[in-house]
C-alpha cells in the first residue's frame, strides 16, 4: 500500500503515486512507456530508494521505520532490468542469499539444486558467470531471487532476455510461486500479453503518475483511461 | 659490474642483512596500510562523491607528497620533544615502518576508492536486493573490485620499497640496524662503493620485476 509517495530526483519529480494498493498473495503487473517510473516504483518497494514524501506501508506499517530493516529487506527478492551477477559460479550466485542469511552448507547445497533445476541450469552450475549468454545471466538472476522464496518478489522485465521456451518456464514458475507459497509478485512488463497471462492485478504508469489500476480483466478489456487504452492498443500492434 | 653480481650470488652477509630489513620493514608497513587502507577507500568510494569531497581531496595530496615531507612529520612527532617522544622511536626500524606506512596508506586508500567507485551502486543494490547486512555488502564490493584492489597494494609496496628521503631521516641509516637498500645504495653510491651500490640495485630492480610479474599474473587469471 503507497500513500501519498512521490520520489525527486534533484528538482525534478518523476513519480507521484497518491494511493495504490497492491494485495498480498497476488501477480501486479505494472505497465507503462519507457520512462515512466516504473523501475523507480520497484526501487522504493524494495527499500533501496526512500520516498520524498508519503509512506509505504507493508502489513499496516511503515517499511521505511520498521526496525530492523534488514528483516524486511530479507522477505523481499528483486531481479533488477539490467542483472548484475557477482564474479563467480553460477552455483556462487545463486548461493548468495542463502550464505548472507546464515543459512546451513547442506541446506544450501539443496535449495540451489532444486532451484538450479527449476529454471534449467543445473548442467552451468560450475560455470563462470562471465562465459554466460544474456538469457541464461537472467535465468541466474531469477534463480538468485527464487531460491529466497521471498514474500514478495519484486521483478524489472524480467523475461527481455529470454526465449519464447524460457518466457513459458518463467511464467510456469511465477504462478506456482504465487498459488503455491502464497508470494507477492510486482512484475514490471512491456509485454501485454505476458500482463494478460500472469496478472491478477495491472498497474499503469505514465509520466510518473498511476493512471489506472484494477483487475487485469477488466483494465484490458475496457481501459478507462485514454492513455491505457494506447498503450494497450500499441503493444498489440508491435 | 661483475664484482657487484659476485656479492649478489655470494650472498655477501651484510647485504643479506640490509635486503631482509628491507622487505621485513617495507612488508610491515603495506600489510598495515593495507588494513587500514582498504577498508578507508571502500567507505570513501561507496559513500557519494560529493559527500566525501575533503577526505577524497587530502588523501590525492598525500598521494602525491614528497617523502621528505612525510619523514619530517614523522620525525618532529617521535622526536625526544616530539608527542610520541617517550616511545623512543626515532632511529629505529619502527620509525621506518611508521614513515612507509604513512606514504604507502594514501595510495592503497586512494586507489581503493576509485576502483570501488563507479561499480559500487550496482553491486551494492544486488546485494542489498538480496539481504546482505552492511558489513556482507561491503565485503562484496571490496571483492568485485579485488583485481583494482591488489593493484592498489602493489603500488603501495612500490612507494615503500623506493622511499629514500623519508626512512633516512628518521632512521638514520644506521648500519645493522636501519641500513636499508634504498639509503645504502645512497651511502655507497657517496662512497665509491660502487659494487654494493650496483648489486643492491639489481635486487631491487629484480624485486619490482617480481612485484610486477605477480600483479599481471594475477589480473590474468580473474581477467580471462
Ligand atoms: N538516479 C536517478 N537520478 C535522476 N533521474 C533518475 C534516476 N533514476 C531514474 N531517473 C529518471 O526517472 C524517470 C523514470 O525512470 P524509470 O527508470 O523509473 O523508468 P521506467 O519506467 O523503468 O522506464 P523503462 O521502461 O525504460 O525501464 C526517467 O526519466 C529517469 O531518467
Ligand atoms: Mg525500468
Amino acid at each position: 500500500m503507497l500513500e501519498g509517495v512521490t520520489k525527486t530526483y534533484g528538482t525534478r519529480e518523476v513519480l507521484r503515486v497518491d494511493r495504490l494498493s497492491l494485495t498480498g498473495g497476488q501477480v501486479h503487473g505494472v505497465m507503462g512507456p519507457s520512462g515512466a517510473g516504473k523501475s523507480t516504483l520497484l526501487r522504493l518497494l524494495n527499500m533501496l530508494e526512500t520516498p520524498t514524501a508519503g509512506r509505504i506501508l507493508y502489513r499496516g506499517r511503515d517499511v521505511n521505520r520498521h526496525r530492523p530493516r534488514l528483516e524486511l529487506q530479507r522477505r523481499m527478492a528483486t531481479v533488477f532490468q539490467k542483472p548484475v551477477l557477482f564474479d563467480g559460479t553460477v552455483y556462487d550466485n545463486v548461493a548468495y542469499g542463502l550464505r548472507v542469511r546464515g543459512v546451513r552448507g547442506p541446506e544450501i547445497r539443496k535449495k540451489v539444486t532444486d532451484t538450479l533445476r527449476a529454471v534449467g541450469l543445473e548442467q552451468l552450475e560450475k560455470e563462470r558467470v562471465r562465459t554466460l549468454s544474456g538469457g541464461e545471466a537472467q535465468r541466474v538472476a531469477l534463480a538468485r531471487a527464487l531460491v529466497l522464496e521471498p514474500d514478495v518478489l519484486l521483478l524489472d522485465e524480467p523475461t527481455s532476455n529470454l526465449d519464447p521456451q524460457n518466457v513459458a518456464l518463467f511464467e510456469e514458475l511465477i504462478r506456482s510461486a504465487s498459488s503455491r507459497r502464497g508470494t507477492t509478485v510486482i512484475l514490471v512488463t512491456h509485454n501485454v500479453f505476458q500482463a494478460r497471462r500472469l496478472a491478477d492485478t495491472v498497474v499503469f504508469v505514465h509520466e510518473g503518475r498511476v493512471v489506472e489500476d484494477g483487475p487485469a480483466a477488466g483494465v484490458f478489456r475496457s481501459p478507462r483511461d485514454e492513455r491505457t487504452k494506447a498503450f494497450i492498443h500499441g503493444e498489440m500492434i508491435y | 659490474m661483475v664484482q657487484a653480481f659476485v656479492l649478489v650470488v655470494n650472498r655477501d652477509p651484510a647485504m643479506m642483512q640490509i635486503i631482509w630489513l628491507s622487505l621485513q620493514v617495507s612488508g610491515l608497513a603495506i600489510l598495515l596500510a593495507a588494513l587500514g587502507g582498504i577498508p578507508l577507500g571502500t567507505w570513501l568510494g561507496m559513500r557519494p562523491a560529493h559527500r566525501v569531497r575533503w577526505p577524497a581531496l587530502i588523501i590525492y595530496t598525500f598521494m602525491g607528497l614528497p617523502p621528505v615531507l612525510v619523514g619530517l612529520l614523522v620525525y618532529l612527532l617521535i622526536s625526544s620533544q616530539g608527542p610520541f617522544g617517550v616511545l623512543d622511536l626515532l632511529f629505529t626500524p619502527a620509525a621506518m615502518v611508521i614513515a612507509q606506512t604513512m606514504l604507502a596508506l594514501p595510495i592503497v586508500a586512494g586507489l581503493t576508492m576509485t576502483a570501488v567507485r563507479g561499480k559500487d551502486r550496482e553491486i551494492r543494490d544486488t546485494a542489498v536486493s538480496l539481504g546482505a547486512n552492511g558489513r556482507q555488502v561491503a565485503l562484496t564490493v571490496i571483492r568485485e573490485a579485488r583485481v583494482a584492489i591488489v593493484g592498489a597494494v602493489v603500488a603501495g609496496l612500490g612507494r615503500a620499497l623506493a622511499e629514500v628521503g623519508a626512512v633516512m631521516m628518521v632512521g638514520g641509516n644506521i648500519e645493522g640496524q636501519t641500513r636499508v637498500m634504498t639509503t645504502a645504495i645512497v651511502l655507497e653510491t657517496r662512497r665509491g662503493n660502487f659494487e654494493m651500490a650496483i648489486g643492491l640495485g639489481m635486487v631491487l630492480l629484480a624485486l619490482a620485476f617480481l612485484i610486477n610479474a605477480l600483479l599481471y599474473r594475477l589480473q590474468g587469471v580473474t581477467q580471462d
